[in-house]
């Protein structure tokens, strides 16, 4: 399959490892960020880490849309699907995340209407073929889904569809990576940059982490090579005593970001002075609200939103997983109470979730001691 | 297991769509409820059909219910489902399917056209199995209560002399064979439904597994030591469930796994595994190892089969386990699948 198998060809596979035997210190150990969930379950898919030098550890980042979610906006998101004339949409990653009452595909085998869409463009189709119901878009992601979020509320108020409207969840890659910094507890020496919310914002946003924090990054593309690649130009600059942004995967991602792409999200939403962050708490400026053009299908307007907030449970330790502190498997719920069949934290969820992933593909070699 | 009462272990509140999937909710299920309270403290691990000897005679028996949504789609349909499921899990438990009762629950408002459809189906998916259907029950329930229409079918099997199939016979070193590609039936369901705005040119797989069984005993007999058709939950979970039976771990090496080029695609665009969907058509055998070759040279003869392959291995550790290695040297856990297969976006 063409654009996969190339990047999983183990000759090249086997010529990045001997790259990065060549260029690693074995004296030292490394810390590498992967801040995007979709590397975390690439890393994990593939199997990389028996593929990486021991002393090379890689520390999963905030980068998963459905991690970092805190359960009173899906409670609220939920409060509004459970009105009769409301048609619930999201997609598949939110189905399984738990609410208090349940997660959104347990209250939709309760008889609530709600439906997975692979597009919010999907959901306004749904609106489309139901004029007398409302349809209620649950929108998740970062920069990666913010911008068809933003087309179709354009198209939505093109064609006058009243019976649509957004549950604005978007967030922001960029004050994710800031509170990771900031926290003193965090020891990172490199980062795995993001690759698709970079197709969008490009590379120069990460360039204050570079300069400032004097910490490398390269955006990374999300298969096997392509991570493997990225290891290997974190090492050189780090061997180089140099800190700057490199772009791996330059056949997706311009240095400029999509400028379309980008017009649209301005055009459409505004950053929220301040977000709640699961595990990281408030950040300001670290989300995306509709503005005031838009508001008629901006359901937190639409509709009156309860407002829920939940506080994680207190043994669950998801925000030290989330910042990197914490490995999953150093969680005290970790594989007891919180599995993915019965998640507690969000990050035993999304399979995107560091948790999930760990559970998933790893710890069982681990308790076991693989062949 | 047997000689120690089983508890009822099964915490649940309330059935959710998970329990039906056919992963690890299902199993809690089967074994933490029906299993303790329907088989009492003498318990085998669950096949795909029961064995019982009536005056002399070994039969297998088994019973399975279709609810699939659309009825119809590319490559078959519920009707043509519910013959041969039924048919490939007595065929898989090493039995040939000899008679079948089919129960309805019919949907008020159902066009007369699609049931007779589907009896149709039923029909010509019984002949080719070579499957007498001897009766059958009819239930109508209000409209919007059965997605149009449940079948559920149960029947009744010859055992196939030379074949003995349990996990308990298998062993470290045995080979593990795919009767051909994956995926093709859960991902022609998924698209089928019409809620992802792509197409793929695919077909179900749904069939008779019965020649390829047929001729896997002719070629390997008594070294075909476990079989399963990989339905809901797909190859993943059916493997899980041989790990956890057998108590020992399986290795497969994923490009030796055959799956079509259409199937990786939507998986890989919708972040699914190939080896977590369901199929209606192919089998998995644990082999000896001396007899593997010969048992996929068999496969390969037979209709449904010309893509078989040994794509893994019984080893040791770590037990209750599956490891996929890739052609590059990574290795991951491959679990039973938790819920339905959900498409991943953000």
């Amino acid at each position: 399959m063409k654009y996969v198998d190339e990047f999983r060809r183990p000759e090249l596979i086997g010529k990045a490892r001997e790259e990065i035997r060549r260029l690693i210190d074995p004296s030292r150990h490394y810390r590498f960020m992967e801040v995007c969930g979709g590397h975390t379950h690439a890393i994990y898919r593939f199997g990389l880490k028996d593929l990486l030098p021991r002393n090379i550890e890689l520390v999963h980042g905030p980068g998963c849309p459905v991690c970092v979610l805190p359960m009173g906006r899906i409670d609220d998101g939920l409060a509004l699907a459970r009105q009769p004339e409301v048609i619930f949409t999201a997609f598949g990653d939110m189905m399984r995340v738990p609410g208090t009452h349940g997660s959104p595909l347990e209250q939709k085998a309760r008889g609530v209407d709600v439906r997975i869409v692979y597009s919010p463009a999907d959901a306004l189709k749904i609106a489309e073929a139901n004029p007398d119901r409302h349809v209620l878009f649950f929108a998740i992601g970062f920069e990666t889904t913010a911008p068809s979020t933003a087309l179709t509320l354009k198209r939505a108020r093109e064609r006058g569809i009243g019976n649509f409207s957004v549950f604005c969840n978007h967030v922001t890659i960029i004050p994710a990576i800031r509170a990771i910094l900031d926290s003193p507890d965090m020891r990172i020496d490199a980062f795995i940059g993001p690759g698709h919310v970079s197709t969008v914002i490009g590379c120069r946003p990460y360039e204050w982490i570079a300069r400032n924090e004097k910490k490398p990054i390269v955006v990374s593309g999300f298969e096997p090579l392509d991570i493997l690649q990225a290891v290997a130009m974190l090492l050189r600059q780090l061997r180089n005593g140099e800190a700057k942004v490199e772009n791996q995967y330059g056949r997706v991602v311009p240095w400029e970001g999509n400028r379309s792409a980008l017009k649209a999200l301005a055009e459409v939403f505004e950053l929220r002075p301040y977000f709640e962050w699961r595990g990281l708490g408030f950040i300001s400026q670290s989300a995306l609200r509709i503005r005031d053009e838009y508001a008629e299908w901006d359901a937190e307007r639409r509709f009156t939103v309860p407002g829920v907030r939940v506080t994680d449970p207190k043994a669950a330790q998801c925000g030290e997983v989330l910042k990197g502190v914490l490995q999953p498997a150093q969680c005290k719920l970790f594989g007891k109470e919180c599995t993915p069949e019965h998640p507690i934290g969000a990050l035993m969820v999304s399979s995107e979730g560091s948790c999930a992933a760990y559970y998933t593909f790893e710890h069982r070699k681990a308790a076991v001691g693989a062949p | 297991m047997s000689g120690v009462a089983r508890k009822i272990r099964f915490q649940d509140a309330r059935v959710e769509m998970a329990h039906g999937a056919g992963g690890k909710a299902s199993r809690r299920l089967i074994d933490g409820l029906f299993a303790p309270i329907l088989f009492g403290p003498s318990w085998e691990p669950l096949g795909d059909a029961a064995r019982v000897d009536v005056g002399g005679a070994r039969l297998a028996l088994t019973t399975d219910s279709f609810v699939v949504h659309p009825l119809r789609f590319p490559g078959g349909s519920i009707g043509e489902l519910a013959v041969n499921g039924t048919v490939n899990d007595l065929a898989v438990s090493g039995a040939r399917a000899v008679a079948m009762v089919a129960g309805y629950v019919l949907e008020a408002g159902l066009p007369t056209e699609i049931l007779e459809a589907e009896i149709r189906a039923m029909a010509g998916a019984a002949a080719r199995a070579g499957v007498t259907i001897a009766g059958g029950d009819t239930k109508v329930v209000e409209h919007g209560k059965a997605d149009g229409m449940y079948i559920t079918t149960s029947a009744v099997g010859r055992v196939i002399p030379d074949l003995e199939i349990s996990p308990a016979r298998v062993r470290v070193g045995d080979q593990v064979i795919l009767s051909g590609p994956i995926g093709d039936h859960g991902i022609t369901i998924l698209l089928a439904r019409g809620e992802l705005d792509f197409e793929a040119e695919l077909r179900s797989d749904t069939r008779s597994v019965l020649p390829l069984v047929e001729a896997l005993a002719r070629a390997a007999g008594g070294a075909v030591h476990w079989m399963r058709d990989p339905t809901r939950g797909g190859v993943a979970t059916a493997l899980n469930e041989l790990s956890l039976d057998c108590g020992l771990a399986i290795a497969a090496e994923e490009e030796r796994i055959p799956v079509r080029d259409a199937v990786r695609g939507a998986c890989e665009l919708l972040g699914l595994d190939p080896l977590h969907i369901a199929n209606e058509g192919q089998l998995i055998a644990v082999v000896a190892r001396d007899s593997a070759e010969a048992a996929v040279a068999a496969l390969r003869e037979t209709p449904g089969g010309e893509y078989a392959s040994i794509f893994g291995e019984v080893i040791a550790h770590p037990a209750g386990a599956v490891v996929v290695k890739s052609a590059y040297g990574g290795s991951r856990i491959v679990d039973m699948l938790v819920g339905d297969p959900l498409p991943r976006i953000c």
